[in-house]
């Protein structure tokens, strides 16, 4: 060890140019050594990320199914599964409502819901600052499962909105039948806004105080502190949390299933749903991978879209 | 240091390998244990009653076998989806298992079921069964897949009192769809608080809808789903429009549940549970099973069933000859061709359906039986007030298209319901999106025009 660390200051000039191959040799080996605690995260990421990714990617080519003869010797299609994808008439539907989804439930509502909640407790004494956190974290606490049901039972037709309603005197619509996409889209925000607004809210104490204040000095009002310097601020936050919001929100399947079921018709079938249906309703595997598939390419889309606009890397 | 790491890691591998090995071994010697898995959902529980009588003395009579049972507890489709996803793995899949008749040449076809003409062939029994109802456990190669338990017919029942009060004729004899329809009307007119009619309908009810809701009317105009002569399924045919047309009467016209009540997965248990025994619904279409609900060891006992509750045959369209129609279908036994120990699953199913446990079985179930010596029993016929009338209509009746195209085209139908029930859709355009399916389903080539 001792003469390397004698050579060194000789070197210095041309160091990194020309290392010894010993050393290169030896620093490749440390971290070869030091990686080793990552292997079984990257083995656990392999198989139950990368794996099923994979599988659903060649199964989405094969006419597999659950019966019938395809079940047992499953063949490769080609793009037959995208090309009846495209014709029908589902299909666009469901992407359509997967957006629509997507943009009022998790881009606007639990964003712009997280983000306002989060400012407002910022300013608040500690005692709202509780209770609306521990009110508004209940509904993230909760399992999927048990959340879908107390959203069920909230937008039921004798549920607890249509009896609020009626106390004060509204004959309120059959919320789940009339109305299937705004109540699946409010449960979602209801369900999802917790995450966004601690995110935020641990976002929002990383703003310097001198900076907002100095604007302050300067003569910015609320609305520019806000808009000028504390969201360009968070701006990393707000990246990274659009992007876990839009993925959550697109794999979203039991609180519609339990909801609406993708009913009635076909009038709440986001795709997750639509894939669920195709593969285990109607037993057609590969067709319903290859939906899962274009699940996969539209959150990927949103994720790069996300990545270039709000460059979080560049500061 | 360095090796200490070493150790450690490599010990834990070890150990990690040794747990999962040990997890996933034990099945190759586990042939001991037979898996038996079947369906059980709400007031259906007929058959777990059977299973669990059968293993008691299944266990009795053959030391050191045990039979491990696996109720599923899901509605048709997903019991039927449930059961694929077992059998796809040798892990989980069943050794015997409760399989649908329409299900027997798809899922044979798939590998999941193993044939039984070489225990058929040595078993003294099998002779006493139907010839009609042998041909229903064929798989499209010819062989024998599955053993039946029972057949059924489907008809309207209807609460004689609440017809009474609404003045209308008790017997219930109509003779076309009109007449159905407008005794619903005077339901609702004269008995505002009473849901008229029910038919299945909609994607929840699965084979339900298709079954009891829609082939009761399609086999009752002049068309059919499929030309058994040419193997071709029939697309455009104005039998299907008027009977989604039919559906659109009932729901959209309030003669039957609202649309979110038919809806919703549960109405099968709430119709035998709740509406009717409580006088809630003036009449159904549904199966001949309905009054195992009622009978002392079902669900819903209901001691009065048989006095409040009448039947009528299904008419046709038009009151064409033969001037009812009915569907019949059925439950079989079948084996799991990943099943280590077969012989053992044979004994378990000849024993579940031997003379005495099936006429057993008929009885609690309501089942329409396919053994001559169960059906000529003194005990069978007087068990079941019913049973008359529902082995009457096998002679309307007709089978589903036993093809391995057919749960998928059933689920087609079903969209075709729930669109027109629904009102998203005209029973013309639901009628062309179904036909549109068909053809994506089985191919052009596979199709032919209804003229």
């Amino acid at each position: 060890m001792s003469a390397p660390t004698l050579a060194r200051p000789d070197e210095r000039p041309g160091r990194g140019t020309s290392p010894r191959p010993g050393r290169a040799r030896a620093a490749t080996h440390r971290s070869l050594v030091r990686s080793i605690p990552l292997l079984p995260a990257v083995v656990l990421l392999a198989i139950f990320l990368l794996g099923p990714v994979i599988s659903s990617f060649y199964g989405s080519f094969t006419n597999a199914s659950l019966s019938g003869a395809s079940a047992q010797d499953s063949a490769f299609v080609g793009f037959d599964n995208y090309a009846a994808l495209f014709a029908d008439p589902d299909f666009p539907k469901s992407v359509m409502l997967t957006l629509v989804f997507l943009v009022a439930s998790a881009i606007v509502g639990q964003n712009v819901l997280g983000l306002g909640l989060a400012l407002l407790m910022r300013s608040s004494n500690r005692l709202v600052r509780s209770l609306v956190g521990t009110f508004v974290v209940t509904a993230w606490v909760l399992p999927e499962i048990v959340a879908s049901f107390a959203a069920y039972a909230f937008f039921n037709d004798t549920g607890t909105l249509n009896n609020l309603l009626a106390a004060v005197g509204i004959d309120g619509p059959n919320w789940l039948y009339a109305l299937p996409m705004l109540s699946v889209i409010l449960a979602n925000i209801w369900r999802g806004t917790a995450f966004s607004m601690l995110v935020y809210s641990a976002a929002l104490q990383d703003v310097p105080q001198e900076i907002t204040e100095s604007a302050e000095v300067d003569g910015a009002r609320g609305w520019q502190r806000l808009v000028f310097i504390t969201i360009p601020m968070i701006r990393r936050s707000i990246s990274t949390n659009l992007m876990l919001t839009t993925l959550q929100t697109l794999s979203v399947f039991t609180l519609i299933f339990v909801m609406t079921g993708g009913g009635p018709g076909t009038d709440s079938s986001t795709l997750p749903v639509l894939a669920y249906q195709e593969a285990f309703q109607f037993g057609q595997l590969g067709f319903g991978t290859a939906i899962a598939t274009i699940m996969l390419l539209v959150g990927a889309a949103f994720s790069v879209a996300y990545i270039r606009a709000l460059k979080p890397e560049v500061d | 240091m360095k090796k200490t790491l070493l150790s450690v890691v490599s010990l834990g591998a070890v150990a990690a390998l040794a747990l999962s090995g040990c997890s996933a071994g034990g099945s190759e010697t586990e042939s001991q244990t037979i898996k038996v898995a079947y369906q059980k959902f709400g007031s259906f529980v007929q058959v777990d009653n059977h299973m669990k009588a059968v293993k008691k003395a299944f266990e009795a009579a053959n030391e050191g076998l045990t039979v491990e049972l696996v109720p599923i507890e899901a509605q048709e489709n997903d019991y039927a989806t449930k059961l694929a996803l077992m059998n796809k793995s040798a892990a989980t899949a069943p050794d015997v298992m409760y399989e649908d008749t329409f299900r027997v040449q798809s899922d044979s076809d798939a590998g999941y079921l193993a044939p039984l003409d070489e225990y058929t062939s040595e078993w003294e029994d099998w002779d006493s069964f139907y010839d009609n109802a042998k041909n229903a456990g064929l798989g499209s190669d010819g062989k024998t897949y599955g053993i039946p338990m029972g057949t059924d017919t489907r008809a309207i029942w209807y609460n004689k009192d609440l017809f009474a009060e609404a003045g209308l004729p008790v017997p219930f004899e109509p003779k076309t769809w009109e007449d159905v329809l407008d005794a619903a009307a005077t339901v609702k007119a004269e008995l505002p608080d009473v849901i008229p009619l029910n038919v299945y309908s909609g994607k929840a009810q699965g084979e339900a809808a298709s079954m009891q809701g829609f082939e009761m009317l399609l086999y009752g105009t002049e068309d059919t789903l499929y030309n058994t002569d040419d193997q071709k399924w029939i697309t455009g045919s104005q039998g299907f429009v008027d009977s989604l047309g039919f559906i659109e009467d009932v729901y959209q016209g309030d003669l039957g549940p609202t649309p979110e009540q038919a809806l919703d997965k549960n109405v099968g248990n709430l119709v035998s549970g709740e509406w009717l025994p409580q006088g809630k619904l003036a009449m159904g279409i549904d199966g001949s099973w309905l009054s195992g609900t009622w009978l002392e060891e079902g669900t819903a006992p209901w001691a009065e069933w048989d006095t409040v509750m009448g039947q009528a045959s299904m008419p046709t369209q038009d009151g064409a000859e033969p001037g009812a129609t009915s569907m019949s279908g059925g439950w079989t036994l079948a084996m799991g061709s990943k099943s280590t120990n077969k012989d053992a699953a044979w004994d378990f199913i000849s024993l579940a359906l031997n003379k005495d446990n099936s006429q057993a079985y008929d009885i609690a179930a309501s089942q329409i039986a396919v053994r001559d010596d169960v059906s000529q029993d003194p005990d069978y016929q007087a068990a079941n007030p019913t049973f008359g009338f529902f082995s009457e209509i096998v002679a309307t009746t007709h089978f589903r298209p036993a093809t391995s195209d057919y749960a998928q085209i059933s689920s087609a139908i079903t969209v075709a319901m729930e669109a027109v029930m629904t009102g998203q859709q005209s029973p013309k355009d639901a009628a062309a999106a179904y036909d549109q399916a068909v053809v994506g389903i089985v191919g052009e080539e596979n199709t032919e025009s209804a003229e």
